[in-house]
């Protein structure tokens, strides 16, 4: 039978009282023993302008030193760095993957600073999918690195938010549970605090962008939660450095004019941020990245490759079925582009022959001009020669018949000029 | 204390008439010792007017921090504008005039406000506005300083642009640095380091360090103060030295008044402590107060006259010779009469007259053609002798 009838008809059941104890009460202590064996993983993504304070904060929540290192303000783009370190409280593993944003809102033109962010949170979503596809998958075992939390922190203005961060809260608010921070709120009096939280929020509901809300459906955190829901975003003040306070080290920081406790409630919401974050609703956090967004990651990719729940005649249509379909549409357009490619290659085959054919054909010609030039050329040469030739068989002739004379003039010298007259004569 | 009071004497030295010695006196009096007072005299009966522009991201204190220089409100109504209407915004430029007295000096303060600058996603080139505000005032003093009648020449130029950095970050940004760059030959640019009630004491000293370090780097000229002559005694010169290292001041404005230490002083009440804006070591608004109006004011309207205004000037005739010799090149190849001799610049032109330029568009073209015709002369020849 093929799953979705098994969803969409429950049977209806009937309760039983049971009239002793059987044990089945333990399978949370089951669930958690596992769980706990396994070790729980979390990612927390922080967005912020460098020097907002996203390392001192990440120090201060897990009270460990992460190794961080400054960055500087002349970033060409925004970049995201990940690091993941594995903690351990009493016997619970945590592997956390902290992700920080690397010169966000230092470029002078910060209109695409929000697209690093959203592209490493879906490749993220991608990497998950994949897996999920795989014929042979290894979901129990695999790294989820999909982003569960995004703190982001709000510059301690005292006025609103910034433009930059109202866009690029409006692109992640469907990706990823957004909790937005107040920033180095030390300077910040409690009046202003009041004032600026209410505009935060005002204008956050107008642009209908949706921050995490702390979930109301478990009784027993239900009432701390809507408290701490009215409180948002939490004003909080970072430190890993320690001053004495009474006659106790506690985190704060050192001013000429007073001594700001972390952890003290009156001066910073740090703690109720602790709370919240870790305490009470990190698990919540990462089921809701699973069911909420990440399930909108999954329908959107999907659908645009083609998948559908229903097909055009409303009935349910299987994987399998909208698989092959697209296979044999696929194929189809392979042969289509073959068939294409061999026409065109046949065509130009013929062009080529053709112009080879008229290219012959002047080459020809050209031959037959030249040979008809040198014949016409030889032939002059010829008849010039013959002329010379018969010039200088003249020019022969003539010498001879002069040098004769001479000879003779020469002989008959001594005789009379009579006899030379004759002999001329003769 | 010490330092409070030896502020005080500085001021007074400046603004009091300096006396000659008794032991002096006794010689030949003439009486032009008395110059100083004459001076301080007249320049109370006419009055000081000083122009001061702020300019920084939204949300730096740069009106709370005035209304304290000042001890006025100037931004009585003020309409702050949202996140999403800041998305595509231009930078605006609005100016505030006020006029206040103190022990009878006049004093006419301008104040120039940019809001806008830095707060829109693409801020390439927001500082335009603000650049073409300046040599707006540059030239209108120009044309007024070389007109018939200058008897009442109001002058508007921006004498110190007060710059807020954002104290959140590790030092200067790309677009602080563009923004300076832009502005310091043509205005005394004085960084500050806004909201400093969020830095801890060893925070700003390496952050102050850091922004002088990339000024330098980047070849930033900001506003010098006037080295002191070597005759004045040493507790000046230490003051002075003093005033130097501190740049850029780290400021804190506030428009309230809170009860510290039995006082009542202007500042920021928070749960764990009483920041006060005049208390020298919680910031350097006094020290900030101090230069801009008690010691260096006519030191900023001396450098704004004299070297920014005049870099301005010059530049502006060059250009304009330059345009008027070729009009001239051009009249004299029409009329080709005796060359004229170019004539005083009178005015600034904004444009080249248009006639002119048509006649040298016209001259040009007959050229071209003039040349063609000889170079096909030439080709023809040469290939009739071959």
């Amino acid at each position: 039978m093929s799953s979705s009838d098994v969803a969409r008809r429950p049977d209806p059941s009937r309760s039983l009282s049971l009239s002793g104890h059987v044990g089945f009460d333990s399978l949370p202590d089951q669930l958690v023993n596992k769980s706990t064996c396994q070790g729980f993983c979390f990612n927390i993504l922080c967005i912020g302008e460098t020097g907002i304070g996203k390392s001192t904060l990440m120090d201060t929540l897990f009270n460990t030193n992460f190794e961080n290192f400054e960055a500087s303000h002349f970033e060409p783009q925004v970049k995201l760095r990940a690091q993941t370190y594995d903690l351990q409280e009493s016997n619970v593993r945590l592997r956390l993957t902290v992700v920080n944003t690397v010169g966000f809102g230092d470029q002078m033109n910060k209109q695409e600073s929000y697209q690093p962010v959203v592209d490493y949170i879906d490749r993220q979503f991608e990497s998950y999918l994949q897996e999920e596809l795989k014929i042979k998958r290894s979901l129990h075992s695999y790294h989820d690195s999909r982003v569960h939390a995004c703190l982001y922190f709000i510059s301690p203005t005292g006025h609103s938010l910034k433009s930059l961060d109202l866009v690029t809260m409006k692109k992640l608010d469907s990706k990823v549970n957004i909790i937005p921070v107040i920033a180095k709120a030390d300077t910040i009096t409690k009046s202003e605090l009041h004032k600026f939280k209410i505009k935060i929020m005002s204008e956050l509901v107008s642009n209908g962008v949706q921050i995490y809300q702390f979930p109301l459906d478990d009784e027993t955190v239900a009432q701390v939660n809507t408290a701490m829901n009215g409180l948002l975003p939490f004003a909080v003040v970072g430190s890993t450095e320690e001053v004495s306070v009474g006659n106790k080290m506690v985190k704060a920081r050192q001013y000429p004019w007073g001594v700001v406790q972390v952890e003290n409630e009156t001066h910073c919401d740090f703690v109720k941020l602790r709370e919240m974050l870790i305490c009470v609703n990190m698990e919540d956090l990462r089921e809701q990245t699973h069911t909420r967004h990440y399930e909108l990651y999954r329908r959107c990719k999907l659908e645009e490759m083609g998948f559908k729940d229903t097909d055009p005649e409303s009935k349910p249509v299987s994987l399998q079925e909208t698989y092959e379909a697209k296979r044999q549409e696929f194929l189809l357009e392979l042969q289509k582009r073959e068939e294409e490619m061999r026409q065109m290659f046949v065509q130009r085959v013929k062009e080529k022959e053709s112009e080879l054919k008229d290219s012959e054909r002047e080459l020809q010609n050209r031959f037959e001009q030249l040979k008809r030039l040198h014949a016409d050329e030889k032939a002059a040469l010829e008849e010039k020669r013959r002329l010379l030739e018969d010039d200088q068989s003249s020019f022969g002739k003539r010498r001879a018949a002069a040098q004769l004379l001479q000879a003779q003039n020469l002989t008959s010298n001594g005789k009379k000029d009579k006899d030379r007259k004759n002999s001329g004569f003769m | 204390m010490d330092a409070i009071m030896l502020q005080e004497k500085l001021v007074e030295r400046l603004l009091c008439p300096r006396v000659r010695t008794a032991r002096q006196k006794e010689k030949q009096y003439v009486g032009f010792a008395t110059l100083p007072n004459q001076v301080h005299r007249k320049s109370v009966k006419k009055g000081f007017d000083f122009t001061l522009m702020v300019a920084g991201e939204s949300g730096m204190g740069k009106s709370t921090l005035v209304n304290s220089l000042f001890l006025t409100d100037l931004y009585k109504d003020r309409k702050l504008l949202n996140a999403e209407e800041r998305i595509n915004q231009t930078v605006e430029i609005i100016k505030h005039t006020v006029d206040i007295e103190e022990k009878g000096v006049k004093l006419k303060l301008t104040i120039v406000d940019t809001p806008g600058f830095g707060d829109a996603v693409n801020n390439n080139q927001c500082w335009k506005p603000i650049t073409d505000y300046i040599d707006q005032q540059f030239e209108q003093y120009f044309r007024d300083e070389s007109g018939l009648n200058r008897k009442n020449i109001q002058d508007n130029r921006v004498h110190c642009c007060l710059y807020f950095i954002p104290p959140f970050g590790h030092g200067l940004r790309p677009v602080d640095v563009e923004f300076m760059r832009a502005l310091h030959e043509k205005v005394n640019v004085v960084p500050l380091i806004a909201k400093a009630d969020c830095l801890t004491p060893n925070e700003i000293k390496k952050l102050k360090d850091r922004i002088r370090e990339e000024i330098e780097r980047f070849g930033i000229k900001v506003y010098q103060f006037p080295e002191c002559d070597s005759d004045e005694d040493e507790e000046f010169k230490q003051m002075d030295k003093e005033l130097k290292e501190c740049t850029p001041f780290a400021v804190i404005g506030s428009n309230t008044v809170v009860e510290a230490r039995g006082q009542r002083v202007r500042g920021r009440l928070y749960p764990w402590g009483i920041v006060e804006v005049e208390n020298q070591s919680h910031c350097d608004f006094v020290k900030l107060r101090n230069m801009l109006i008690r010691s260096h004011m006519h030191d900023l309207k001396d450098v704004t006259c004299d070297v920014h205004y005049e870099n301005y000037r010059a530049q502006c005739i060059q250009e304009m010779t330059r345009c008027v010799c070729v009009c001239v090149h051009a009249r004299a190849k029409l009329a080709q009469d005796n060359r004229m001799e170019s004539p005083i610049p009178i005015l600034p032109l904004s444009t080249p007259d248009a006639e002119t330029e048509k006649l040298i568009k016209m001259k040009d073209e007959e050229l071209k053609r003039m040349q063609e015709m000889l170079n096909k002369m030439q080709q023809q020849m040469h290939e009739k002798d071959q």
